[in-house]
């Protein structure tokens, strides 16, 4: 019941303070998530988001899945999601009325400005340390590069890149094991 | 009716919407066209809102058209809606993922897939920058807006440092924000 409790918790937290997509909602994860819970480690939540990009639905959603899974079974899912989506739903129920007047107002405009400032430091920071997790060779290090040049040089789709990068990961630990 | 239709419009699109909360932007202006439950002009407002308001996007704007359409009720439902087949193909996959986790063909596939899911990360952080320094959202060194640069710097060193909660840093950079009037 306990665990039941702060994974809503959790979760919920981590829907109030996310501005923008799933990727907005990485830093918060990596704290409550890998460094304050223990809940999963930076492998595991760089698995999450690759798996989270490559399957049906929103990505914040289907990592909240994940942990909420690994944690209690299908019921911590359940309630991981419903702390996720509660404050989407409480927000936006409670300023439906006047959303048009809040969106326009200069202070919230200012605050949003801010808060993207905010959310880009923390996500180079996030960044960086996922990147030493997740590139540990040479053959790591020409994926990661491969995977940025597709996207940024050739605007290529998620589901492709990803796709190629499951395809040469394959490849190159394939032959990692030939050789030894 | 039009709440079943709902329903249905929502679960469709959370079942094909794939790369997170943006992905679904295609599938509201279908609903946009087939059902008439809002104008294609509304609908960019109600991105532009979804991203201002906390929460992921995607679920945003779900309790946003839901509430368009059918009220509060509305709300809920459009939002459990979409999240619903996440929830069942993720549930779907974990027991398959657990089961072959040690085979070398996953784990070759683990091992190509952390980098580029690293590399869509840098991808998107990319994009963040350039929206936050450029004004005009042209890449060129007349339109950085140092007032900007200087504070990402500034929030990089910070946690840099003293490594502050996220939720201290994005409190901070909204009062910031509102005291600087950023834009």
């Amino acid at each position: 019941m306990r665990i039941l409790v702060d994974l809503f918790t959790c979760f919920f937290k981590m829907g109030l303070f996310t501005f923008g997509g799933g990727y907005a909602m990485l830093p918060l994860l990596q704290k409550e998530i890998v460094e304050d819970r223990a809940w999963a480690s930076e492998e595991e939540l760089l698995d999450y988001y690759a798996i989270g990009q490559t399957t049906p639905g929103i990505i914040a959603v289907n990592t909240a899945t994940f942990i909420g899974e690994k944690q209690a079974g299908i019921k911590g899912a359940i309630v991981a999601v419903l702390g996720l989506i509660a404050p989407s739903i409480l927000v936006i129920s409670l300023l439906s009325g006047a959303l048009e007047k809040y969106h326009e107002s200069a202070v919230v405009a200012g605050a949003l400005a801010g808060i993207r400032i905010a959310v880009s430091a923390l996500i180079f920071m996030t960044v960086i340390k996922m990147a030493k997790s997740a590139i540990k060779d040479r053959g790591g290090l020409f994926i990661f590069g491969l995977a940025l040049l597709l996207i940024l040089g050739f605007s290529s789709p998620i589901v492709l890149t990803v796709f190629v990068g499951a395809g040469l990961g394959l490849l190159l630990s394939r032959r990692q094991h030939g050789n030894s | 009716m039009e709440i079943l239709k709902m329903v249905y419009a929502f679960m469709f699109t959370g079942l094909f919407a794939i790369g997170g909360g943006l992905a679904t932007i295609p599938f509201l202006q279908d609903m946009a066209k087939k059902y008439g439950w809002f104008t294609i002009k509304e609908l960019l407002d109600m991105i532009a809102i979804s991203e201002s308001t906390p929460g992921p996007i995607g679920i945003n704007m779900a309790t946003f058209v839901g509430i368009r359409v059918g009220g509060y009720l509305g709300g809920i439902i459009a939002t459990l809606a979409l999240a619903f087949p996440s929830v069942v193909v993720i549930l779907l996959l974990i027991p398959v993922l657990d089961k072959y986790k040690e085979s070398p063909l996953t784990q070759g596939i683990f091992y190509g897939l952390r980098p580029t899911s690293a590399a869509l990360i840098a991808a998107a952080l990319i994009g963040f920058i350039k929206m936050v320094l450029f004004n005009s959202g042209l890449v060129a060194l007349s339109e950085i807006n140092l007032v900007n640069l200087i504070l990402l710097l500034a929030f990089i060193g910070l946690i840099k440092l003293k490594d502050p909660h996220p939720i201290l840093v994005i409190a901070l950079g909204a009062v910031i924000g509102m005291i600087f009037k950023l834009a």
